[in-house]
């Protein structure tokens, strides 16, 4: 059997079919201990995770948590406000002194893009990107496509619209990274301000008409607007953001067929998403909740067994 | 590195004795198949449980529950392996609570799989007992752990390994001894 090594998980980019086949297919069977009358396995008894969060997060910590204690492995949570971070350490010195506490993984948030990619070359530990900066946040791609996979079946020709804010999304880019990989074609849709100008050359459409790219796609993934955006002048108005492109239960229904809904969370009910949608049977907003804490299980399970190698 | 058959074990008429015998063997112990549920042990205990519970349904003219376990996720050397295994789902569909449970599995070796067995089945419940049925005892234990329902015996060295072949996996129902020889 051909066994896919993993030593970090960086991000989706240049990840192969095979690697995240692999990972999805363990988070079936991971799906399966969550169902459980005890929902936790043996596995990485012994194994030390830190979670080292740089930038605010309440679900993904949350489910990076739940996904290492069901596994069994000692968690230790550190935040960025509350620790040394505060009183000027580097980042560097901070994960060095973690490392020197001997962990075996260090799943890292960060608001600078690359900061995982950092600390991969300098530290023995694996490391887990869970989201730097606008760049990438791997694990949430992954739950993105593993909901999709459960949904359809087979990924191949599935045509997935991301809405909204592509500019300061890592979930995005780990969207078309990991949809392309996997065969899947992808538009973008938001107002021109909102989509770089660079991410055309990534094999993606790009629309600004909402009801086309409704029309077009099978799954839209709608994405977080972060509020503090309008305040840079790159939107109007949350009101106009709304009309033009807030997911509605009239437009959807305009665009005919079924379409699955996807939202990462939090959700700005009213802005990019209206409620009605939201808690619609079409949503698998809560589904990918779920999936997250499997899929987070999947990854820390293959990054953890066997002999590491040294790149 | 080649490989060696030094001796066929059993064959396919042999192996429908056997597992008939294992069958009235597995039902005589119970007193009958009240509360009796098979759970086969991935990969190959699989087909053998679904094989026993046929023979004891026969047997007890009622419907034996089976269950499926991948022990992937208890093993003891899961930080040592080379290779991360691959993890598959464990398929229980009855309540264990209470259940008198025969683990089925194809070779009884260290006994680590049955461990890592018997730690996975109770999490999912509490059963009054569990027992173990294995198609070949070849020996070599790591493990205070023996079969209550042993196919055949077999006297092997370390180094030898037993191939058990069945007719849903393998298209062939047949257990063989290979030696592997290191060549200079």
């Amino acid at each position: 059997m051909n066994q896919v090594r993993f030593n970090h998980l960086l991000g989706l980019e240049g990840l192969s079919r095979a690697a995240i086949t692999e990972i999805l297919d363990s988070a079936e069977a991971f799906l399966e201990v969550l169902d459980r009358p005890i929902r936790q396995v043996p596995s990485l008894r012994g194994v030390s995770v830190a979670n080292l969060f740089f930038e605010p997060s309440t679900r993904t910590r949350i489910s990076f948590e739940l996904a290492e204690k069901r596994l069994s492995a000692e968690v230790t949570n550190f935040a960025a406000s509350g620790s040394s971070i505060s009183k000027g350490e580097t980042m560097l010195d901070t994960v060095q002194n973690i490392e020197a506490m001997k962990i075996d993984v260090v799943v890292i948030r960060h608001f600078a893009q690359g900061a995982p990619h950092f600390l991969a070359e300098r530290i023995s530990a694996a490391v887990i990107n869970a989201g730097d900066g606008s760049h990438e946040h791997p694990t949430q791609g992954l739950l993105d496509i593993m909901t999709m996979r459960r949904k359809v079946g087979n990924l191949e020709g599935l045509k997935v619209l991301i809405l909204g804010d592509i500019a300061h999304s890592r979930v995005a880019r780990s969207n078309i990274w990991g949809l392309l990989t996997m065969g899947a074609e992808v538009m973008l849709c938001g107002p021109g301000t909102l989509i770089p100008r660079e991410i055309e050359d990534m094999n993606v459409d790009v629309t600004n008409d909402l009801d086309e790219g409704l029309a077009w796609c099978d799954v839209v993934n709608v994405l977080r607007l972060q509020i503090e955006r309008q305040r840079e002048g790159l939107l109007p108005s949350l009101r106009e953001y709304q009309r033009s492109f807030g997911l509605s239960k009239s437009r959807l229904e305009k665009a005919g067929g079924e379409k699955i809904v996807m939202h990462p969370g939090p959700m700005n009910r009213g802005v990019e998403i209206d409620s009605d949608v939201a808690d619609s049977p079409a949503s698998v907003i809560l589904q990918q909740v779920t999936h997250g804490v499997a899929v987070r299980m999947a990854v820390l399970y293959l990054i953890s067994g066997g002999e590491r190698v040294i790149e | 590195m080649t490989e060696k058959i030094k001796q066929y074990i059993i064959d396919a008429a042999g192996m429908e004795l056997t597992l008939a015998r294992l069958a009235a063997e597995i039902i005589e112990a119970n007193h009958g198949s009240k509360g009796m549920a098979l759970v086969g042990i991935r990969t190959r205990g699989v087909p053998l449980a679904v094989r026993l519970a046929e023979l004891i349904s026969g047997i007890a003219k009622k419907r034996i529950p089976v269950g499926i376990l991948d022990i992937t996720l208890y093993r003891d050397d899961y930080l040592m392996a080379r290779k991360t295994p691959k993890v598959r789902s464990t398929e229980i569909p009855f309540e264990i609570h209470g259940k008198n449970v025969v683990l089925i599995d194809d070779v009884l070796y260290t006994g680590r799989t049955a461990r890592a067995a018997l730690g996975a089945i109770l999490d999912y419940g509490r059963p009054d007992c569990i027992k173990l049925a294995v198609l070949i005892d070849r020996g070599h234990r790591e493990m205070p752990i023996q079969g209550d329902f042993v196919g055949r015996k077999i006297v092997t060295l370390p180094g030898d390994e037993v191939r058990v072949h069945l007719k849903e996996v393998d298209g062939l129902d047949e257990v063989v001894l290979v030696e592997t020889v290191k060549e200079d």
